[in-house]
């Protein structure tokens, strides 16, 4: 056996700021992973790719607080409709303070504020992935 | 999950959970393997090869949005590099692919290649058999695009496409560098650039001096990114499709396919049960430290392992 964690990556929406999305890439397949990332996507394309590739995480990020929280809760209503609670989900960049619960009451599992060491992401997904 | 049971059937979920079982070598997916093999033969595969940024991954979300046209049901297997260093990959192929992520009959996958040189995957082959049980008719390969080694892709294709693109004598070059044996089609993509009619002219040109078989190579143009000569392009893989069956030339290449993969898997299995062998008991160890003492050469020590093995049932 050979398993190699997947994770697929995506920019939320239309938020363009993509350096973070960058840096998070780089550190994950440095740190041995298969990233598949998707670009700009809405949550019904999200979803469907992590069914068609299989992946264990699917990470998310926007920096774009006013739609951010709304986009990740339509993001886990279709994750649960298409049965892919198994996966774990994370979510980087910006949301209102407020809403930081939120997202975990949403079933997010983690959150990556601006600052976040991306060292500490990569080894965060390594220590959470589902067996 | 009845997993060989619901690829039959078709079901999304458990094509993508046997890719993962595949890549992953685990033991389950030889069984899955041998339950579904009868069950392949009927998808047609298509190669999309060249080198990177010329454009294969645009040609290829085209190629499927005109083949739903046609009714085709389409699975993409598009591979990209695994970092040598770390074994990551980023892999963004789907980027391009975008127009066809919710249509019910597409399927994409992407994979790293793991190690594997020649522009595939160690799995890319039986991956397509998964696609071709669960009713994929066209499995279109996306290869990595390094230059110039990627022959494996003519070996598993029924269809192989070399891209390139005009200026730079690049087509020139991609042919020279031993390319000739492997496209069917020739196509030059983003002919709205300048030069696209001398690239085809050139390739043209050197197609006069390929060993003449009956299937005549053509060289089309492409623009991929506003969809212009996709129909073409098509009617001539189709094209190709009808010279193989005619000419009994779809079996040939499919023993061709199969004496490669029976080849390697017999040689791997080989290596891995002599690796087995001699590491189990420290016998390796040993007669490492006896070639760099000098007591013993590399040749002989290797001679000597081969000679106590005993037969592998
Ligand atoms: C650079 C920048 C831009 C650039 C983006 C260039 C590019 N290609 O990325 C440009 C100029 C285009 C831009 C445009 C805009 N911007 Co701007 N931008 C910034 C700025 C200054 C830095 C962002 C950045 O690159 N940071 C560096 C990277 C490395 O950090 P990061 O992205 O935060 O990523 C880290 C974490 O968030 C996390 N992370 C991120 N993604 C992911 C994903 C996963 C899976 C994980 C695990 C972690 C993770 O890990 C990363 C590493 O720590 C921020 C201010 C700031 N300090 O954040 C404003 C900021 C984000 N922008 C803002 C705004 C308002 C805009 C515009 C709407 C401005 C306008 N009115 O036009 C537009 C929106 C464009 C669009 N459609 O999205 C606001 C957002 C406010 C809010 N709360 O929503 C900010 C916060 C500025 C502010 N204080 O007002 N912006
Ligand atoms: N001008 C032009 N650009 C194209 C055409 N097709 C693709 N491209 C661009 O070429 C770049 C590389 O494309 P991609 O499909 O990723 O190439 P690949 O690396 O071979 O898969 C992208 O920026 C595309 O938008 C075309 O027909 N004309
Ligand atoms: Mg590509």
């Amino acid at each position: 056996m050979e398993r190699k964690i997947r994770v697929l990556t995506a920019k939320l929406g239309f938020d363009m700021h993509n350096r973070g999305m960058s840096v998070v890439n780089r550190a994950l397949r440095d740190g041995g992973t298969e990233v598949v990332y998707i670009g700009n996507q809405f949550p019904e394309g999200i979803a469907e790719t992590a069914l068609q590739e299989d992946v264990d995480v699917i990470g998310i990020s926007s920096l774009n607080s006013a739609s951010s929280l709304e986009l990740m809760e339509r993001v886990m209503g279709i994750i649960k409709k298409k049965h892919l609670e198994d996966k774990l989900v994370i979510f980087g960049g910006i949301v209102l303070p407020d809403d930081v619960p939120k997202l975990k009451e949403m079933g997010v599992n983690e959150y990556f504020p601006p600052g976040s060491n991306v060292d500490s992401i990569v080894s965060y997904i390594k220590e959470n992935v589902p067996q | 999950m009845d997993i060989a049971k619901e690829v039959l059937n078709g079901n999304k979920r458990a094509v993508s959970r046997m890719i993962t079982l595949i890549e992953n070598k685990d033991p389950v997916a030889k069984e899955i393997i041998n339950e579904l093999y009868p069950h392949t033969g009927s998808g047609k595969i298509v190669g999309i090869t060249g080198p990177p940024g010329v454009g294969k991954s645009t040609l290829v979300d085209q190629m499927i949005k005109e083949w739903r046209k046609r009714d085709k049901k389409i699975a993409v297997v598009a591979i990209d590099p695994t970092s040598p260093f770390h074994g990551g990959a980023i892999l963004g192929d789907r980027i391009r692919m975008q127009d066809n992520f919710l249509d019910e009959n597409v399927f994409i996958r992407s994979m790293g290649t793991r190690g594997a040189y020649g522009g595939l995957s160690k799995s890319t082959g039986e991956a397509v058999n998964v696609f071709d049980a669960a009713g994929y008719d066209i499995i279109l390969i996306e290869t990595v695009g390094a230059g110039q080694v990627e022959v494996d892709i003519a070996k598993l294709a029924h269809t192989t496409t070399v891209v390139v693109v005009p200026g730079l004598g690049d087509a020139i070059q991609t042919m020279k560098a031993g390319m000739f044996e492997i496209p069917d089609i020739i196509v030059v993509n983003k002919a709205d650039l300048t030069g696209a009619d001398d690239a085809v002219m050139e390739l043209e040109l050197m197609l006069a001096w390929a060993p003449k078989i009956e299937w005549k190579m053509s060289v089309l143009k492409t623009i991929a990114l506003e969809n212009d000569g996709i129909e073409e392009l098509l009617d001539e893989v189709e094209r190709h499709w009808k010279y193989l069956e005619e000419t009994g030339m779809l079996y040939k290449r499919e023993e061709t396919r199969y004496e490669e993969e029976l080849v390697d898997l017999v040689t791997e299995n080989i290596k891995e049960s002599v690796l087995k062998e001699i590491k189990s008991n420290g016998k390796l160890d040993m007669i490492v430290k006896k070639i760099v003492s000098r007591k013993i050469t590399p040749y002989t020590a290797a001679d000597e392992i081969l000679a106590g093995l005993k037969p592998n049932k």
